[in-house]
């Protein structure tokens, strides 16, 4: 039973933001205020004792959560939410203004790459100096210093001023060495933003051996992917409240159910919709294979995806394309059930009539996933709904042998079979 | 239950444990003055010359002036010698200084995303005072030479005023870096302190030129303590310590280090979020 290596117990943090009123602080409003309204500054002054309106504002308030040794946290929430204030806190930069934290251990924080880089120096005595800053000791500088250099891959520019390296080196110099930090606990915030995408892979693959070694490491990203794939927990901060504590998955669909407005209304009801119009989609939802209509379907079951539709002027339409394409949660399509591909002939849709797709065995994992359908007439785009309806797949007996898929590998279920042979 | 690296932060009760911290980050302190030292003089071509030149340059401005238009008395020493015993120690405090003071706010970076004891900051700009001193010290020794002086064996406590020196540069080295995180106004008063200070400390001249009934008033600058101990010291005999005025120096430079720390540790925290 691993032991709790971080406490926090309701955490506030509170700041006071000034806004101008009648003045402000600092001499230069001052002299700005006497100078060009002199009688009316005398006159607000001796109206009002307080020319100043403040307004307390809360960063952070009531979050309380602990973490395990070796735990991966991720943290998410819109800008502005409060994660990197919660991990300025978490690393002493900033006092609570309410609450504690316990931890047990030593903090490193990256909260920005290349902190401390000064531009005059070079490569090599930023290294140092970077490593220092970050509370490496100097021998393990030393010691490390080749698997620095060959992580960042820079050796040929070493003792060349930082202010004179592309901002790839920059970074990966940067990243070179908060790699190599070894930290009981690690705090992670957005860093991995930046940098091309081998860097960036190079970044993620790094932070999952950290994990692996058993540090506990406490992770804000933006980039959903990295934080399924690399955390095992995950906490939704909004609006400086902890909202949500649970599996990545959980999380993020939360997350990302928030941020996606428009997904609960009715297809009818929907403005934002493209095309000419003469045929519009009203309702659409999925049925199962007894042709109920359903909230959530199974792993392998029998699918239909009904839509319902209106004709404007109540006219048979030939020459229809229907298209109804599955996205996941963080909007990746894949895959399109597209009439012209599946269908020898095209459609033709009579008014007060619906349109059946049907989805044999339907190999997707469990999860949760959005369908945006659309219709184009003679070849002119009638009607575009973006993530018209939603579609929960829980677990089924895809495979029929009574044996589970997991859902954390991949987005499909794939049927095959085993054999043993020459 | 609580091991002995458990770490406890809680609202306004900060920095319980900052002195361990001092210690544990005595590293980071070196290497932060090592760059410092390292970045003072890149890209230069006179380099560290310039350590050398400036209170070269100022102590011929301040003898041709001092000694030889205005004829100020010198106590029976070549004027010049006179006054580099003075620039010595001046040029240290008005370096500590001006460095001390500006190192918060040219740190910003820093202080913003990683966590140290802020104090190592204004101490790492001492180091660069001290190394500047040292190389003077050299360009003393020089001098000395040329002038066939041999000092007094009261040169061993010359360390002691030093030590002044440095209390009452960190001292006021610390106030200023601590209010120029709030108020940047100090960006213009520490040059303007550094230039008038120049003139009213006895650098260009013996302190014994003002008026008795002001000498401790006058001491309360403590810098005109150690100045007249850097003297003393070094040229011995004629230029006897005033030794009222040097406790009222001494009591001021340590009255400036303690009451700096304090308030530098009461605003600390906020630095982070003011800054």
């Amino acid at each position: 039973m691993s032991d709790t290596v971080i406490t926090v117990e309701d955490l506030g943090k509170q700041y006071v933001i000034g806004h101008q009123s009648g003045g402000d602080d600092g001499l230069r409003h001052l002299i700005e205020a006497v100078a060009w309204t002199p009688l009316t500054w005398v006159r607000s002054r001796r109206a009002q004792k307080t020319s100043k309106v403040k307004e307390e504002f809360w960063a952070l308030r009531d979050v309380s959560f602990s973490v395990k040794q070796g735990e991966a946290v991720g943290i998410v929430g819109r800008n502005g939410a409060g994660k990197s204030t919660l991990l300025k806190l978490l690393s002493r930069i900033t006092e609570p203004t309410r609450g504690r934290i316990r931890y047990k251990g030593r903090v490193a924080s990256l909260l920005e790459v290349g902190t401390g880089f000064h531009p005059e120096l070079t490569g090599r005595e930023n290294i140092f100096l970077n490593a220092a800053i970050l509370g490496m000791k100097r021998s393990d500088i030393m010691r490390k210093f080749d698997e620095i250099v060959a992580f960042s891959e820079v050796e040929r520019f070493l003792d060349t001023p930082v202010k004179r390296y592309s901002s790839g080196m920059y970074v990966r110099l940067a990243f070179g060495v908060a790699a190599h930090l070894e930290p009981e606990i690690l705090v992670v915030d957005e860093v991995l933003a930046v940098g091309d995408a081998t860097f960036q892979k190079k970044c993620l693959g790094r932070m999952g051996n950290i994990v692996e070694e058993g540090r506990t490491v406490l992770f804000v990203s933006h980039n959903m992917a990295a934080i399924s794939s690399l955390c095992t927990r995950a906490l939704l901060i909004d609006s400086g409240r902890l909202e949500r504590s649970g599996s990545p998955q959980a999380v993020i669909e939360e997350y990302l159910s928030k941020s996606r407005a428009d997904a609960s209304l009715a297809v009818s009801a929907r403005g934002d919709r493209r095309g000419n119009g003469r045929v519009r989609f009203t309702k659409v939802s999925a049925l199962n294979d007894r042709h109920q209509v359903v909230e959530s379907v199974t792993s392998g079951q029998d699918i239909s995806i009904c839509l319902e539709y209106d004709i404007r002027d109540s006219e048979t339409l030939k020459n229809a394309v229907v298209q109804v394409k599955f996205s996941g949660l963080l909007g990746q399509p894949l895959f399109a059930c597209l009439s012209r591909t599946s269908l020898r002939e095209p459609l033709a849709l009579t008014p007060g009539s619906r349109l059946l797709c049907s989805i044999p065995h339907l190999p997707l994992v469990p999860g949760v996933y959005t369908y945006t359908v659309w219709c184009t007439i003679g070849g002119t785009l009638e009607d575009f709904v973006a993530e018209a309806g939603k579609l929960s797949v829980a677990e089924g007996d895809y495979f029929g042998t009574g044996n589970l898929p997991p859902n954390t590998i991949g987005d499909f279920l794939v049927a095959h079979t085993w054999s043993v042979g020459e | 239950m609580t091991s002995s690296d458990e770490t406890v932060i809680v609202a306004g009760r900060s920095g319980q444990r900052y002195l361990h911290d001092l210690w544990r980050y005595r590293e980071l302190f070196l290497f932060l003055a090592w760059r410092d030292l390292l970045v003072r003089y890149k890209q230069t071509v006179v380099g560290v010359a310039w350590s050398l030149v400036r209170p070269f340059l100022t102590m011929l401005v301040l003898t041709l002036v001092f000694g030889k238009f205005v004829n100020m008395p010198s106590g029976g020493v070549p004027y010049s010698l006179l006054v580099f015993c003075g620039i010595l120690p001046w040029q240290f405090f008005a370096t500590a200084l001006s460095e001390s003071g500006n190192s918060l706010v040219t740190n910003t970076g820093l202080i913003s995303k990683v966590y140290f004891p802020r104090l190592l900051i204004p101490a790492g700009s001492l180091v660069t005072a001290l190394v500047d001193f040292l190389i003077s010290l050299a360009f003393l020794v020089l001098l000395m030479i040329w002038y066939r002086w041999t000092p007094p064996a009261t040169i061993a406590l010359l360390p002691l005023f030093l030590l002044l020196a440095t209390a009452a540069s960190f001292g006021v080295g610390v106030w200023v870096a601590a209010l120029m995180v709030k108020y940047r106004d100090f960006r213009f008063i520490v040059p303007f302190v550094v230039q008038f200070g120049l003139y009213i400390s006895p650098v260009g001249f013996l302190s014994c030129v003002v008026p008795e009934r002001y000498r401790l008033l006058y001491s309360l600058n403590p810098i005109v303590g150690v100045i007249d101990g850097f003297r003393w010291c070094i040229l011995g005999g004629e230029h006897a310590l005033n030794w009222p005025g040097l406790t009222v120096s001494v009591v001021g430079g340590f009255f400036l280090l303690v009451t700096g720390i304090w308030y530098f540790r009461r605003t600390e925290r906020t630095f982070a979020d003011v800054i």
